[in-house]
């Protein structure tokens, strides 16, 4: 292990930060839940990480469970969409405002 | 031999279970035969755990851990000892014989499933409630048996009064277990625990004066449970519910419970004399209070169930000599003379067809025998006519009253007692006969339901045969010789129990006989008098002393009181305190109100329904706490 | 221990740059494709970290499952005629950037300065052990079928919820009667007087129709 723990979680650092900024600043939709899906493996990164250094098998554990939510949720986010579809046309995050009111 | 004790509860819970899920869409009519039969099972296994033997040292029988909590737990656990067979046998018993016979009485009725889902689960917390060895499931298992009575009394739901009724009884119920409930709560205060044998053990480590206000307020319970003065109330509008309802309620279960429970409790209410007392006392008047009013009541039902008050009353003052193994006694007794009385009444309603009124009654006796014979063997057994079951238990709970009342310990009260009781079993025979009389003697005052009138069917029949022999034969067989008998012998096996003062003077316990049978002779010598002559009417008697037929006919004006004394000084506050609501509370609400309003109609603007705002300020969240991490840690 | 420096250099770098690609494209299926390539790297770091089952998992799940999910959903909604309009947020963006970069200062912080590990929080699987046990896939069933079989069987029951809730979601509901089976067509067209009986005897089908 001559990579020090402090270079991966930058690394991991670097994909959720950047997975935070596609959120908050895509106005499509997919692209939005691409951006979620790379935050989540910044996230998983840091658990194989500190997994591996603490020679824990939990922060594998933790990546399986992750693995596993991630999947679901983009099966049901992606059928959302799927549903969404026969609505309407375009999707685009700052015109699916109906529920407000 | 005890391992087996779950079957007891198990047998009914089982009935009720199959009765309610598939009794009104797929079982319909064999919903008796089950409910019948899980009754059955149970009293078989009493039986059974009763020749296996019990004893006083009987270990408590743990089914699991219910609540665990630091050094805190409750198990569900039974406690088996003599006075839990006793009150099993008795309990299932009498029971069974309900259930065969319900399913007579209630053929015709459309919720006739309904009827017996709840009648076993009734069964089932009362047997739960004997068994219970902690005050937590004894309590859980009194309101279950309050929450089926309500059930069961507002059984025809559909009629105003009945719902009424089942309202009534609950809320009256009520207030008797807040008092139980305080009491629980305070023994588990003060003694840390709430299983019957770690709170009995260290009773006398505490004051008195604690375990005074304990068993007043358990007292309190009992009271309500057993329909004892003030809140006797309930019992006679009870009626309402259809009459195998009724048995069950009075003979069975529910009454019972609060004199079971004051036996049970007993090294509560033994440390003070004044708790003794005011059992006895109030034991002594409900008996005499209650006896009056059954002489003026005109619905059949009603003469009965004053009359349960009425012998409740006496087993309390029992309970207040000390004479458990008495209470018990005329406890199980009474439970086979009352459902023996009550299922006969309810026989007679049937054949009258639903009439109760005993005005429209009379000159039965030809028209249906075996229910004139079984009634008149029960209401000779109410009145304690040697050797029916009545005249043992009863001659006996007098008695013990009489020798607590010439003890040197200063209880002379127990003297006065001891005459209010007799008064009240001298009223006992009166209007046990004069019911009897009117309904089944004399000439039909209605022709026309008359002529209709026929027997009942054998299921109904049979458990009033049964009952009969039990009424008959139970006193004898199980209380000869006085004192001496089997009931007492097995019932001394609990640690605590005692002869009663004085039970070894042979001269005076007979001549205490002597006078008790002398009275109930009168009684019923009086009844025969006033009733038998010429055409018996209600209205001539009550036209002998219109003041005091009056007084007895509305009951001491009791419910009255009840209503424009308690009821109309809460409604009257209750308006008072609307008025403060409506005014002060409610404008504060108001004010309330329109704060958040004003304020929100600013806020709503950051609701934009856009998710990427929302998601910017999770992001900006996450970025506060997160730098706050950084900063502080 | 140089070609370990090399290859975390090389999978950092690429990683980043295609994370950047991923979020900043025009085109969903480039940036799924970006993800794709994010993917590969981090799974080559969880090789590096010793843990190759971790690594095929990874690729298995994202690469061959969850991507082409998405893949899939772009070919289903036709999104091409709309890649002509702005892609980004034009208000927030100005916001968003601080944001993130706020965020990543924070966590980068954290990152590199977090002191080592000392032995005593260490668990019980180190390298040695895990080779002994035959490789990590082995290493993860051990805990996997022991302490942590109650989350496993709830994952599993999440993935059939997702399953079925998924399925529900994205059926047409207008076209539900050609999504059954033939004999339920003809039930529900032929037999109108079916649906007057009571709700006991709709299980006893094939006989009122055969």
């Amino acid at each position: 292990m001559s990579i020090p723990l402090n270079a991966y979680l930058l690394v991991g650092a670097i994909l959720f930060s950047l997975g935070t900024l596609g959120v908050l600043m895509r106005r499509s939709v997919l692209i939005v839940f691409i951006s979620i899906e790379l935050m989540l493996q910044g996230v998983n990164l840091t658990f194989a990480a500190y997994g591996a250094f603490l020679e824990d098998m939990a922060g594998s554990m933790f990546v399986v469970i992750s693995l596993t939510v991630a999947a679901a949720e983009a099966a049901v986010g992606l059928a959302i969409l799927v549903a969404l579809g026969r609505r309407v046309t375009e999707f685009y995050v700052d015109r699916l405002d109906t529920l407000r009111w | 031999m005890t391992d087996f004790p779950w079957l007891i509860p198990l047998f009914p819970l089982v009935a009720f279970a199959i009765n309610g899920a598939f009794g009104p869409r797929y079982l319909k009519k064999a919903t008796g035969v089950i409910g019948s039969a899980g009754i059955l099972g149970a009293f078989a296994a009493t039986v059974a755990l009763w020749i296996g033997g019990v004893h006083s040292d009987t270990p408590d029988f743990t089914l699991y851990r219910w609540v665990s909590s630091g050094s805190f737990s409750i198990d569900i656990g039974f406690v088996l000892d003599p006075l839990t067979v006793v009150m099993l046998l008795v309990v299932t018993g009498v029971s069974f014989l309900v259930h065969v016979y319900s399913i007579g009485y209630m053929a015709h009725d459309e919720s006739f499933a309904r009827f017996f889902t709840w009648l076993p689960l009734f069964v089932f917390a009362m047997i739960m409630l004997v068994l219970s060895n902690n005050f937590l499931s004894l309590y859980v298992f009194w309101e279950l048996v309050g929450v089926c009575s309500y059930l069961l009394i507002g059984f025809w739901h559909q009629r105003k009064s009945a719902a009424d009724a089942a309202v009534k009884a609950f809320l009256v119920n009520r207030i008797g277990d807040f008092g139980f409930a305080i009491g629980i709560i305070l023994i588990f205060w003060n003694f840390g625990s709430l299983n019957y044998g770690d709170v009995f053990a260290s009773v006398s480590d505490k004051s008195p004066d604690l375990m005074l206000l304990i068993a007043l307020l358990l007292f309190i319970g009992a009271v309500g449970k057993s329909a004892q003065f003030p809140l006797h109330i309930w019992l006679p509008d009870a009626m309402e519910g259809p009459t195998p309802v009724s048995a069950l309620i009075h003979a069975a279960t529910m009454v019972t419970a609060g004199v079971y429970m004051v036996a049970r409790m007993r090294p509560i209410f033994e440390v003070s004399n004044e708790a003794l007392l005011v059992v006895g006392g109030i034991g002594a008047f409900t008996a005499l209070f209650a006896a009056s009013i059954g002489l003026a009541q005109t619905d059949i039902k009603r003469v009965l169930a004053y009359s349960t008050v009425s012998q409740l009353g006496l087993m309390f003052l029992a309970l207040g000599a000390g004479a458990y193994t008495v209470a018990i006694f005329h406890l199980a007794t009474h439970a086979f003379f009352k459902a023996l009385l009550f299922l006969g009444s309810g026989s007679v309603i049937h054949a009258m067809q639903n009439q109760q009124e005993m005005s429209e009654y009379g000159g039965l006796w030809r028209r249906m025998k075996w229910t004139y014979f079984t009634f008149l063997l029960g209401g000779l057994a109410l009145s304690g006519v040697f050797p029916l079951a009545g005249f043992w238990s009863k001659d006996e709970l007098l008695a013990s009253a009489f020798f607590k009342g010439v003890a040197s310990d200063g209880s002379w009260a127990f003297t006065v007692f001891w005459i209010m009781g007799l008064l009240a079993s001298l009223l006992t025979a009166v209007y046990t006969f004069r019911m009897i009389i009117l309904t089944f003697h004399g000439k039909p005052r209605n022709a026309e339901l008359h002529s209709h009138s026929h027997e009942s069917p054998i299921s109904m029949v049979a458990p009033l045969v049964v009952l009969a022999a039990g009424a008959v034969a139970l006193g004898g067989a199980v209380g000869f010789p006085p004192e001496h008998g089997f009931i007492h012998d097995y019932l001394y096996k609990v640690p605590g129990v005692f002869h009663f003062a004085g039970a070894g003077e042979i001269t005076a316990v007979i001549s205490l006989a002597i006078i008790s049978t002398a009275v109930a002779a009168f009684g019923i010598v009086a009844a025969y008098a006033v009733y038998s002559r010429r055409q018996p009417s209600p209205e001539a008697v009550a036209a002998l002393s219109p003041r005091v037929y009056g007084l007895l006919y509305r009951k001491y004006y009791v419910d009255e009181i009840v209503n424009y004394g308690i009821v109309g000084v809460t409604k009257g506050i209750g308006l008072i305190l609307w008025a403060i609501d409506a005014k002060i509370v409610d404008g504060i609400v108001n004010l309330i109100g329109w704060t958040v309003r004003a304020t929100s109609s600013l806020t709503r603007r950051v609701q934009t329904g856009q998710v990427q705002n929302y998601l910017f300020l999770i992001a900006a969240g996450a970025v506060v706490s997160v730098g706050a991490f950084v900063i502080f840690r | 221990m140089t070609d370990q420096i090399v290859a975390f250099t090389y999978l950092s770098i690429v990683a980043s740059v295609a994370g950047l690609a991923t979020i900043l494209v025009r085109s969903p299926v480039h940036s799924a494709l970006s993800l794709v390539v994010v993917v590969f790297h981090v799974a080559g770091m969880f090789v590096l970290l010793g843990n190759g089952f971790l690594a095929a998992v990874q690729v298995i799940v994202y690469a061959g499952a969850i991507v082409v999910l998405f893949l899939f959903t772009m070919m289903l909604l036709d999104l091409r005629r709309h890649e002509t309009e702005r892609t980004v947020h034009r208000r927030q963006i100005w916001l968003a950037i601080p944001i993130a970069v706020l965020l990543f200062a924070e966590v980068a912080w954290i990152a590199i300065s977090k002191p080592e590990i000392s032995e005593n929080l260490k668990g019980a699987f180190p390298p040695q052990t895990i080779d002994e046990l035959g490789g990590s896939a082995q290493a993860l069933a051990t805990v996997m079928f022991t302490d942590y079989l109650l989350p496993f069987e709830v994952a599993s029951v999440l993935l059939l919820a997702a399953a079925i809730g998924a399925m529900v979601l994205a059926r047409n509901p207008d076209e539900e009667s050609l999504a059954s089976p033939p004999d339920m067509i003809e039930d529900a067209a032929g037999t109108d007087g079916s649906s007057d009986q009571p709700e006991g005897e709709l299980s006893e089908t094939p006989a009122t129709h055969g």
